[in-house]
């Protein structure tokens, strides 16, 4: 009996990170035809007060639509196809974290063009001979540590 | 208008599309930031690491579909980067440290978030936009155009 309910589970899982790999490739590809890649326009479309270039409000505009529908279905939904159950947010308190977080990201997306995603996605250019991207990407890593350890601290405290 | 709007707008519904597959199929958040900071840092229970699996083959599948852009569609990519290296680490190291001290980025945030028309993902993206708007703006203005 439970050799049956492991070999159920890992069959899910494998479905799992098939669905994960395979989403990465379409998140991506939709990052990469869509302008988010090149931080020239990125700062471009953060420019209200310059050259403005509007059309990367498509990008955020066309994934939101997409995403809501498909939300609506999830709601329905008793869990998901692969996993035991969703995972969603439920807090709806506005910390200082949140705004301070918030914040300090927005100040780097606007100094370097870049978010994570299509930090990541730029790599292969990277590698290819555009090392500013490797440097970006090494960097956030270290935020993300600097983050943890940052983290630690605070919670320690009182 | 192929580069203003029907660009865009595919990218954007694709990437819409990929969030949702991991919500539908993997019950969960398709949030980038917490993606890579699951993989570069994960949280163990058990011993075991937690969600890693997952976020791994979901980076590799980003990561993996970039070369082959490179390859099919190198203009895609940046030639140079806009601003000094100096700027540019600093940069990454600000978009790191924030987006997991606010729980989230354009993805998470921007896109899962609002989408579900949740408070906190409302407020932190109009936040990061606001702080991103304003950062281009002091750089335009007051510091020249390059840093």
């Amino acid at each position: 009996m439970s050799t049956r309910i492991n070999n159920k589970e890992s069959t899910n899982k494998q479905a799992q990170y098939a669905v994960s790999f395979v989403a990465g490739l379409i998140f991506s590809l939709g990052l990469g035809i869509s302008g988010m890649t090149l931080p020239e326009k990125v700062i471009g479309f953060l420019d209200v007060t310059g050259d403005w270039d509007g059309s990367l409000a498509f990008v955020m505009g066309g994934a939101v639509v997409v995403y809501a529908i498909a939300y609506r279905m999830v709601i329905k939904m008793e869990r998901p196809r692969y996993a035991v159950k969703f995972h969603i947010p439920r807090r709806k308190d506005i910390d200082a974290r949140l705004l301070v977080g918030a914040g300090l990201f927005g100040v780097g997306w606007g100094l370097g063009g870049f978010c994570p995603g299509p930090a990541l996605v730029s790599l292969s250019a990277g590698f290819a001979g555009v090392w500013d991207i490797v440097i970006f990407v090494a960097f956030m890593m270290i935020g993300m540590w600097l983050f943890r350890i940052v983290d630690g601290i605070l919670s320690k405290t009182p | 208008m192929m580069d203003t709007v029907i660009l865009p707008l595919t990218g954007g519904v694709l990437i819409g599309l990929a969030s949702a597959m991991v919500m539908i199929w993997n019950g969960r958040i398709a949030g980038i930031s917490g993606i890579v900071e699951g993989v570069i840092s994960p949280r163990f229970a058990d011993d075991k690491p937690v969600d890693f699996m997952w976020k791994t083959w979901f980076l590799v599948g980003l990561i993996v579909m970039g070369g082959i852009l490179l390859i099919v569609r190198p203009e895609s990519f940046p030639t140079t980067m806009p601003r000094s290296t100096v700027a540019i680490a600093i940069a990454g190291l600000l978009v790191g440290f924030g987006t997991r001290l606010g729980s989230g980025c354009t993805s998470g945030h921007g896109v899962c978030g609002m989408s579900r028309f949740s408070t906190r993902s409302i407020v932190a993206t109009l936040t990061f936009m606001a702080t991103g708007g304003i950062t281009v703006a002091v750089i335009r203005h007051l510091l020249g155009g390059s840093v």
